[in-house]
């Protein structure tokens, strides 16, 4: 784990506990994980169905709680606020990917784009806006709702959406998962690109080791711990791990049901 | 395909028991107002049972004044003397024939000195027999002398008047002090008969009091021999005296007693269904679009449904009988709701007005009509999103479920036909004599229409009223989900349209009528004060004769008129006429005018002189110079001479008699005085000083022009709150849909709710954003509601310019106030859906499938 770094973490798990359920059905989603993720980096999150890494993310963006442990974005602590403070977090210091139904269909592409800005009441920088309409490359159809939007450009609009407000980091929950490998190349150039040409800090969670080979680098989760992490992937090198990890893994967390 | 039914029901408890709370609500109104009318209808049937079980057979005079007086079918009635009674006492089979001289018009002052009041039923002066009609003397003893006289228990104690004190009583013959010489009631311990107040006199005061005549009598007790049937009797008398009185047995006079009051009810029953009609429309409304949204929710169920096998009739079938229950459901309950709302206000009523309440029963007719109502209701604003069930193609089940804009062509040109259709048959109905039917059923096309046509006129308005809350970001995102599904915003506010737009027209006739008095009363009455009651029962309150000469000599009266009410025959028909005593001087008052000049003069009349308005002149045949016979309600028939045809104006119309009718009537006394000031006289000077004459007459007083026009404007405002009360109902179910609505709504984007709240949308924000969905929607209704009502109220004013309403008003500080309301109403009906939408789980939003 590389948690002495240089700059200090964009967002940090400190030995973070996840327990669902009661009794016999008691169900550990995360055994006391602790990562930081760094700004400027893309980090992909990987493991089987069940593993805990959807769970992760929700806990480190603040929309879930952890039951032990802590969770920080940049230097402000996630564990312990209010709704009116995770409403500010939100707003000023995280982004949001989904894999599906990313936008408001009474909106236009543009006006998705801006929105977050205008709930917060904040104005974009206009040279900042133009650049970042300008990779995703949906220039000639700001003005199209979402229903007229394919839906790789839908998603290429959450992304810009996410990225417009220079957030401290943008969490992406598969965000090709529904999307065929075109667009899903589109999309993951464009996130990898916001990443290394504006120096944005990215966590994505995926299945998908082509998806994952975009990061920077690779975690690993198996049965809520982390086994294991990939700097500088390849396809190959996280289909391998992968692979390496899968006789490792409980038969219990494998037949999990569902991806918590 | 029942199984199946019934469990998708069941998961979808909430909307249903809100799509039956409305069926419940209207059930219930039209339930309620059947128990309520029935319960009172037996209980007057029972009380005049009672109240006739002691008279055998009743023997009254032919009525002397008949016809059709206008607006008024009470007959004034002849009068019996000894010989009659002698005549009767003759027939076989007849033991004693009481003679009673009863008359309306006996008014007690209480012991707090002010007359005591009914709601309604009669104030009764007659004379005192013993043992005759069931009455019993409770305290004291029967009137022995002319200076006593005895009150219905009932009576005493609402005068606070205990035996042995001073009672002063208003008879149509003057004002008397006597001693209370006792209270009574009837047999079965009754302390009156249903709120009638009665004062009893000995024969000779009840004769000259009542009646004005002595010797006179207007009906008679018969006693029936042992052993004869009262209807044998009564066959008897009728047959042996030729016809020449009125007779009926005991059990008939209080059938037919019974009967006025219940046609009375029926009235009452058929405008509480009108407003429970309205309800129960807009109920339609609601129940309508919560099946549209609800199968547009299921569409991939359905397909799904289409896809395992189900035909298009299966299809159907499943949600009419989702209907089916809802409607048997919200039947039942509405049934039992209306049993309960009946009892409470017939049991209000009767207390009010001190009637014994028959007890409770839920009559057939309460049952046939919750049910076929309820029923049909709910199974007919289902028919139509059952055909979308049905038309929902197998193939949707695999595709991403998108509801297309539909193009709204077709809705907004049967939209405008039937809009079309509405207003011509409600411009029929209001032509002429006006039709009923024709006329409501019109305003119903009309509603329909407007329905139909507001989703085309609800995007731009929708469009133009969100701006108005587009400064925010929360405002934006609530105007442009008000625009998102125009059939289903408009439908919503086309159920609150209805109500506003009924309230409207209303408010829009009664101003308008408001209004024209005030104009008519400024053109063409040039009085200053006038002196009046309040009638609370058919008897006119009136003032002593001879006030009328104290108030002429009051320093500053230019001059003063009165007029004495009374019902007459001139010819063949019933009248409605008034006994003047200045015509030149109401003439000035009033602005009347002669005919044309060859019409006469409106100068001095002389006793035997009669003027006629142009209209009734032609009707009757009448011209300048004839003689007309009139029948007054006491001695011979009179002969006056028509002297004038005048003009008729706002304020006179009909014959107006010269002073020689006064003696001709029970009573000489003015019901009204016109008063005019002279030039630089002190209105209010004045004003007290004529109040301090009729310090004894206590149920008149005088009032200024102005005055007396706000007292008319009052009574509208309280029409207008009855209707509006009337109205709440549908309101009430139309804010149910708003609410219903709007919650099915944040139902439908629980994703989208999640994905704002986690891009920032704060939880008042959200609140923010359905307020303003909901209040777009609300002021969309309103206005709807507004611009409707204003048209109608506009239709039904032109059709009244005959009946003196010649000035349209649109009654502008009434509208601000119901658009006002119609924006709290939205903002209202936002609280729980925004809750709702508030609290969503941004993680479980997000997860949702």
């Amino acid at each position: 784990m590389s948690s002495e770094t240089t700059q200090p973490a964009a967002a940090r798990a400190d030995g973070i506990w996840k327990v669902y359920g009661h009794g016999e059905a008691q169900v550990h989603a995360l055994r006391g994980v602790s990562t930081a993720f760094d700004r400027g980096r893309f980090t992909a999150i990987m493991g089987p169905s069940g593993s805990g890494k959807s769970t992760l993310m929700h806990c480190l963006a603040g929309l879930d709680t952890v039951d032990a442990g802590h969770v920080f974005i940049g230097d402000t602590q996630v564990t312990g606020l209010g709704d009116a403070g995770l409403t500010k977090l939100r707003r000023e210091k995280v982004g949001f990917i989904f894999q599906q139904f990313n936008l408001l269909p009474t909106l236009t592409a543009e006006e998705n784009i801006l929105l977050p800005m205008a709930i917060s009441g904040r104005k974009p920088d206009p040279q900042w806006y133009d650049l970042v309409i300008k990779t995703v490359g949906l220039g000639d159809r700001l003005s199209h709702r979402p229903t007229e939007l394919s839906g790789g450009q839908q998603q290429r609009v959450a992304c810009a959406r996410a990225l417009v407000a220079r957030p401290e980091v943008i969490f992406a929950d598969e965000p090709t998962g529904n999307l065929d490998s075109r667009s899903s190349g589109e999309v993951l150039n464009f996130l990898r690109s916001s990443v290394h040409d504006f120096g944005q800090t990215i966590v994505m969670v995926t299945h998908d080791p082509r998806a994952a080979s975009y990061a920077d680098r690779v975690i690993f989760l198996a049965d809520g711990s982390i086994v294991d992490e990939l700097e500088k992937p390849t396809e190959g090198s996280v289909l391998d791990k992968m692979k390496s990890l899968d006789p490792g893994q409980s038969p219990d967390a494998a037949t999990g049901g569902a991806d918590v | 395909m029942l199984r199946a039914t019934l469990k998708s029901l069941l998961a979808r408890k909430l909307r249903l028991a809100l799509s039956a709370f409305a069926v419940i609500l209207g059930v219930m109104f039209v339930a309620g107002s059947f128990v309520l009318t029935d319960t009172l209808g037996r209980s007057f049937e029972n009380m005049f049972d009672s109240a006739y079980a002691h008279t055998d057979v009743v023997v009254a005079p032919k009525p002397k004044v008949d016809g059709q007086y206008a607006g008024d079918s009470s007959p004034v009635p002849g009068v019996l003397t000894a010989a009659d009674q002698a005549k009767i006492e003759a027939v076989s089979g007849v033991v004693a024939a009481h003679p009673i001289a009863e008359a309306e018009g006996a008014r007690v002052i209480g012991s707090d000195g002010k007359v005591v009041t009914t709601v309604g039923p009669p104030r009764l002066g007659s004379n005192w027999i013993d043992g005759v009609g069931g009455a019993e003397i409770r305290d004291g003893h029967a009137p022995q002398n002319d200076n006593q006289v005895v009150l219905n228990v009932e009576q005493a104690k609402k005068a606070g008047l205990k035996v042995g004190d001073q009672v002063t009583v208003l008879t149509p013959g003057g004002k008397r002090t006597f001693e209370l010489a006792g209270t009574f009631g009837y047999a079965g311990g009754l302390d009156g008969r249903g709120g009638v107040l009665e004062v009893r006199f000995t024969d000779k005061v009840a004769q000259e009091l009542m009646l004005g005549e002595p010797g006179a009598y207007t009906s008679f007790d018969v006693d029936v021999a042992p052993g004869q049937s009262a209807a044998a009797v009564r066959d008897a008398i009728a047959a042996q005296t030729g016809g020449a009185y009125e007779v009926k047995t005991g059990a008939e006079l209080a059938k037919s007693i019974a009967d006025q009051f219940k046609s009375v009810l029926d009235g009452l029953n058929k405008v509480l269904l009108g407003f429970g009609g309205v309800a129960l429309f807009v109920g339609t409304f609601l129940i309508l679009n919560i099946f549209s949204i609800t199968v547009a929710q299921r569409t991939k169920e359905l397909a799904l449904t289409r896809a395992l096998g189900a035909s298009r009739r299966q299809m159907i079938g499943s949600v009419l009988a989702e209907a089916l229950v809802v409607g048997l459901t919200g039947s039942v309950l509405g049934l039992l709701a209306g049993l309960g709302v009946g009892w409470v206000l017939a049991m209000v009523a009767a207390n009010v007005s001190g009637l014994i309440l028959a007890p409770i029963a839920l009559p057939m007719s309460a049952v046939i009509a919750a049910f076929s109502v309820g029923i049909v209701i709910t199974v007919l604003a289902a028919l139509l999103p059952a055909l979308r069930a049905s038309r929902v193609p197998p193939i949707a089940a695999l595709q991403e479920v998108a509801t297309p804009d539909r193009p709204l062509t077709k809705l907004s040109v049967g939209g405008g036909l039937v809009t079309a259709a509405g207003v011509a048959l409600m411009g029929y109905g209001l032509t002429g004599d006006g039709h009923l039917w024709p006329m409501l059923g019109g305003v119903m096309f009309a509603f329909i229409g407007v329905a139909l046509l507001s989703p085309l006129v609800g995007k731009p308005v929708v469009a133009a009223l969100g701006r108005l809350f587009s400064w925010s970001v929360a405002g934006k995102l609530g105007r442009l989900n008000s625009g998102r599904n125009p059939r289903r915003t408009a439908i919503t506010a086309a159920a609150l349209m209805i109500g506003i737009a009924l309230i409207t027209a209303a408010s829009t006739v009664l101003t308008s009528g408001d209004e024209s008095l005030r104009g008519a009363a400024n053109r063409e009455v040039h009085a200053d004060l006038l002196v009046t009651g309040q009638n609370s029962t058919d008897v006119m309150p009136t003032f002593t004769r001879s006030t009328m000469d104290d108030i002429r000599k009051i320093p500053g009266v230019a001059s003063a008129t009165s007029e004495v009410y009374a019902r007459a025959m001139i010819g063949k028909n019933g009248h409605g006429v008034s006994i003047i005593d200045d015509l030149p001087a109401m003439a000035a008052q009033f602005s009347l005018k002669p005919a044309s000049a060859t019409s006469g003069t409106l100068s001095a009349l002389g006793p035997n002189d009669a003027i006629v308005d142009t209209e009734t002149a032609v009707d009757e045949g009448v011209r300048v110079g004839d003689t007309v016979k009139v029948v007054l309600p006491k001695g011979d028939p009179v002969e006056f001479r028509i002297a004038a045809i005048y003009a008729e104006n706002d304020f006179y119309g009909g014959y107006l008699l010269g002073s020689a009718a006064l003696t001709h009537l029970v009573s000489p006394d003015p019901a009204v005085a016109t008063i005019t000031l002279a030039g630089g006289a002190s209105e209010s000077a004045v004003r007290d000083q004529v109040g301090r004459l009729l310090a004894d007459n206590p149920e008149v007083s005088v009032m200024t022009k102005g005055e007396y026009l706000d007292q008319a404007s009052g009574q509208i405002g309280t029409l207008l709150t009855m209707v509006t009360i009337l109205l709440a109902l549908a309101i009430l179910i139309a804010v149910l849909g708003v609410i219903i609505t709007l919650w099915l709504s944040v139902l439908e984007r629980t994703r989208e709710l999640g994905l704002l709240r986690a891009i920032g949308l704060g939880r008042a924000a959200t609140m923010r954003m359905i307020t303003v969905e909901a209040v777009v929607i609300t002021l969309f209704g309103t206005l709807l509601g507004l611009a409707t009502g204003v048209g109608m109220g506009a239709a039904v004013v032109r059709s009244l310019k005959g009946e003196g309403i010649t000035d349209f008003a649109v009654p502008w500080s009434q509208l601000t106030a119901y658009l006002v309301a119609g924006a709290l109403v939205g903002v209202f009906a936002a609280v729980l859906p925004s809750i709702k939408a508030a609290r969503t789980d941004v993680l479980k939003a997000i997860a949702y499938e």
